[in-house]
């Protein structure tokens, strides 16, 4: 059962390398939900069946539909295509890689210096996460909540304005002023 | 439940790296603000790997806590992010970071 | 005796109260208060020097510290006052000769504005002379010597307004510097070596047998020999004093021809031990006065102004006294110094007179005919002209000169070329001061007389034609019957002079006297009315040695081709400051690498990451090798 979880590391990998060097937007985001699945059995196999699901549901189901809605609206097509073409050159990639490749040695001697070896210990099941995020994280999830709030209130307000609804509130604001100011 | 059938911890702990370099070097290549996002959410589901990681060794729910969190920040920060582009297209009409350099000098 | 502090600092205190309240003041009250500090001064010094005559310290000195100056380790100035025979006459012809001028200008410069501000620098100015002649440690004396020249400067530039009087002033300062500049060298020398700057102990160190070496005393002697010759106006250094005529006349009379100009010989007579250790700075004292004098005297037969006339004579004057110096006849020099002070101040003030009474007409060319106009100026100046010329016997400068002369042959440092060139400068002494007195009082009148001198000024110069025909009894030689009293009095400080052979002097006297009269026949058969210039003086040749003789034999041209213009050329080339480039050089390394680092503010996003994640990575870099 090991080979699961080595196998569906390689094929996060490989789609995230796939996404970052990717050409056309929807097949770039269509890597990208292959890494979240990927993982998510990858989470699995590590005996976390909870955000194993959360990880699908939420991220693969929700926050990439997202995604998709905006490369939709952009509808960059074929010229992007080219556009990103001209952009990836040879050059851009040097210093990048570089820098990668150093941080890959420099953390990956770390681990492997620090002898964090050793098998999992055991699967984590939904019941104990349930009680330690509203027991001991109660505040964290208060926070959380708090934090939705305010993305959702920023998406709202950053919106692009349509035409014809930005002509409708700004008639009624309009016309609601000398209202007010008749009766005060 | 079933015993976990997982790879050492070292070795998760070098794919869960491997996915935030691989963002990592997304951010600093790609010029399309769609693609930058893209590679943070590699580089947030690295460091959920890394945690989950933790949680399996010490088999403690703490890690998959912060992986929930995890999870809401990315969901925030796209709903917040993802605006900001459709702005900036608006206002430029280009999504190319490079373009967008007011704050130059 | 113990008055001795006022002495100088009556004047300080009148300067300070003029500079104060000078503007305040009504004209009448700042003239009073001027002469009032300059007159009780010389009342004091009057009192000082009875009492020290009648009771004469064991020592010959009386010295009176007022305050520690300077206290630095080993350094120690006190500020103190030393009072001996030297000083005693000096202090005494400083104070009188200030105070009659004082009187002068009281009546001269009214009519003038910045009336408190000249009484206010002429106090200063005697206050500082003072301080010099009354020092006791060379440091003081080089602080009264910085004040007199300072003094000297804003004095000459008085009439500040016109640009060649500051010209002049700059002139005379600059070239005082480098004196100033060698003098302060010599006192440094002085103090490495003997720890001291005390001026008698000095002296005694330096004549002790295990003293000094001669480099060292003959470098500090040619040091202070620097400083006079630049104070005194002798060669090289004379250039400034011809240009500092543009001064009013009293300044003239006072700085520039009794008193600041003799500081030098002053100086040298003070430090005598140390040049008489020396043969070679006493040559060079003697040689440089002999020189002077010539030149002096040639230069004057060619001059128009008057006041030019009186300033090269003051050089060659002067010269005379560094003769004098420099043969080791110490007494002689202070004696001439003395007499000098009371005809060259005459000669000045009366020329004075003349000029301000024709509306500031300086040419002698076109003065004449003045000596039924301006009687009093007429006689006056024919006494202190036949004083300069040492007409024999009857006027002050005869003694004195004749004294120098006879030195400058008979005692040991003399020679037969040092005689000579003081009898040349004699007869050239009769020949330019009476061409200037037939110039000036005789002849067809060019100029009208605008205005006539008051009562101030009328009292002045008679008291000094009195004292420039009287003031030579003190020192009658031994050969005509008198003991000589200032010479015995000075023997105190100096030591008696050689046995003078009282035979040999005689003929000497008679020549020189015999020389003086040729001078003045010269000078009436050549300038008396009425009298045309002979062909000679149209020839293209005379005109290029008058002209040579007038601008002081091209001294002037010399140094602006040597110093002045190279040293305009090298600041042009500095322009850009060397120095300061250091410092905008610096300014502009920062402004470069601002340049630089602002280049990495892009304003992309994409630069910014990297640079962040460059940051991480060398931050996990650093934390994995602690």
């Amino acid at each position: 059962m090991t080979v699961v979880c080595y196998v569906a590391s390689a094929v996060a990998i490989i789609a995230a390398v796939l996404v970052i060097t990717g050409q056309r937007a929807m097949h770039a985001l269509l890597h990208l939900v292959l890494m979240l699945l990927a993982l998510a059995l990858v989470f699995f196999t590590l005996g976390a069946p909870f955000v194993a699901v959360l990880q699908v549901v939420i991220y693969a189901g929700a926050i990439m539909v997202l995604f998709v809605f905006v490369v939709m609206m952009l509808n960059l097509g074929p010229p992007g295509e080219r556009q990103e073409r001209r952009w990836l050159g040879a050059q851009v990639w040097a210093i990048p890689v570089l820098l990668t490749a150093i941080l890959l040695a420099l953390c990956g001697y770390a681990i492997a210096d620090l002898g964090t070896g050793g098998a999992p210990a055991g699967v984590v099941g939904p019941k104990e996460v349930g009680i330690a995020l509203y027991r001991d994280y109660l505040l964290a999830v208060e926070i959380a909540s708090l934090l939705l709030v305010a993305g959702l209130v920023g998406a709202f307000h950053l919106a692009p304005p349509t035409r014809a609804g930005e002509e409708a509130q700004t008639a009624s604001a309009n016309s609601r002023q000398p209202e007010e100011t008749a009766d005060g | 439940m079933a015993d976990i059938a997982a790879a050492p911890t070292s070795v998760m702990l070098g794919v869960a790296l491997a996915l935030f370099l691989i963002g990592m070097a997304g951010v600093m290549i790609r010029r399309d603000l769609l693609y930058v996002l893209m590679s943070l959410e590699i580089m947030f589901n690295g460091a959920a790997l890394a945690f989950v990681t933790a949680a399996a060794k010490w088999k403690q729910p703490d890690g998959q806590v912060m992986v929930i969190l995890i999870l809401v920040a990315a969901a925030a920060e796209v709903g917040v992010g993802l605006g900001l582009v459709l702005r900036l297209y608006h206002r430029f009409g280009t999504v190319d970071g490079d373009q967008i350099s007011l704050m130059k000098g | 005796m113990s008055w001795l502090w006022l002495v100088p600092t009556l004047p300080l205190a009148g300067a300070l109260l003029l500079a104060l309240l000078g503007g305040l003041m009504p004209r009448r009250a700042a003239g009073a208060l001027g002469c009032l500090s300059v007159g009780l001064s010389w009342i004091v010094s009057l009192k000082v020097a009875a009492g020290y005559l009648a009771a004469t310290p064991a020592t010959g000195a009386y010295g009176q510290t007022l305050f520690r100056w300077i206290d630095v380790g080993t350094f120690r100035i006190p500020m103190g006052l030393y009072l001996d025979q030297l000083s005693l006459i000096m202090m005494l012809v400083v104070a009188f000769v200030g105070f009659v001028i004082h009187l002068y200008s009281a009546e001269y410069m009214i009519r003038g504005e910045g009336y408190s501000r000249f009484f206010c620098y002429m106090n200063l100015f005697v206050g500082s002379m003072l301080i010099l002649v009354l020092a006791d440690n060379l440091l003081s004396l080089y602080l009264g010597w910085e004040g007199v020249g300072l003094c000297s400067y804003l004095l000459i530039g008085f009439w500040y307004q016109e640009r060649a009087n500051g010209i002049a002033a700059q002139k005379a300062f600059i070239v005082a510097r480098i004196g100033d500049t060698s003098l302060a060298i010599g006192l440094f020398l002085l103090f490495a070596h003997f720890g001291t700057l005390d001026i008698q102990r000095t002296m005694s160190l330096v004549s002790a047998p295990s003293g000094a070496s001669p480099p060292v005393v003959i470098a500090a002697a040619l040091l202070i020999l620097g400083g006079a010759v630049a104070k005194s106006a002798q060669i090289p250094l004379q250039t400034w004093l011809p240009d500092a005529m543009a001064g009013p006349t009293p300044v003239s009379a006072l700085i520039h021809a009794a008193t600041m100009v003799t500081a030098g010989v002053y100086l040298i007579a003070r430090t005598h031990v140390l040049f008489s250790l020396s043969p070679v700075a006493m040559l060079a004292v003697a040689g440089i006065g002999a020189a002077t004098a010539c030149y002096g005297g040639l230069s004057a037969l060619a001059q128009r102004d008057v006041k030019r006339v009186l300033a090269y004579s003051t050089i060659s004057q002067i010269g005379f006294m560094f003769l004098a110096l420099g043969v080791g006849a110490w007494w002689a020099a202070i004696f001439h110094f003395m007499t000098h002070a009371f005809f060259k101040a005459l000669l000045f003030l009366a020329a004075g007179i003349v000029v301000q009474g024709l509306g500031e007409e300086r040419d002698m060319f076109r003065m004449g005919g003045l000596f039924t106009k301006l009687p009093v100026a007429a006689w006056t100046f024919l006494i202190g002209a036949c004083s300069l010329s040492a007409l024999p016997l009857v006027t002050a400068g005869f003694y004195s000169k004749d004294a120098i002369l006879w030195a400058s042959w008979s005692y040991r440092g003399g020679s037969a070329v040092l005689w000579a060139g003081g009898m040349l400068a004699a007869l050239l002494t009769g020949i330019y001061i009476f061409r200037a007195f037939f110039l000036v009082f005789f002849g067809e009148q060019r100029t009208p007389v605008e205005s006539k001198p008051g009562l101030l000024v009328n009292l002045a110069v008679v008291v000094l034609a009195f004292f420039a025909v009287v003031g030579g009894i003190l020192g009658v030689p031994r050969v005509l019957g008198s003991t000589n009293p200032f010479g015995q009095f000075l023997a105190g400080i100096f030591g008696d002079g050689p046995a003078e052979a009282v035979s040999t002097e005689g003929p000497f006297l008679l020549f020189s006297s015999i020389i003086s009269v040729i001078g003045i026949g010269v000078a009436y058969a050549l300038f008396k009315p009425g009298v045309r210039a002979p062909a000679v003086a149209r020839s293209a040749a005379y005109d290029a040695v008058r002209r040579f003789l007038l601008t002081g034999w091209g001294f002037d041209w010399l140094y602006d081709r040597v110093f002045v213009r190279p040293y305009v050329v090298l600041a042009r080339m500095n322009r850009a400051d060397v120095v300061d480039c250091l410092y905008t050089g610096l300014a502009l390394i920062a402004g470069a690498g601002h340049y630089l680092l602002s280049a990495t503010e892009s304003g992309r996003v994409r630069n910014y990451a990297t640079a962040i994640l460059l940051g991480a990575a060398l931050v996990v870099a650093v934390l994995l090798w602690r």
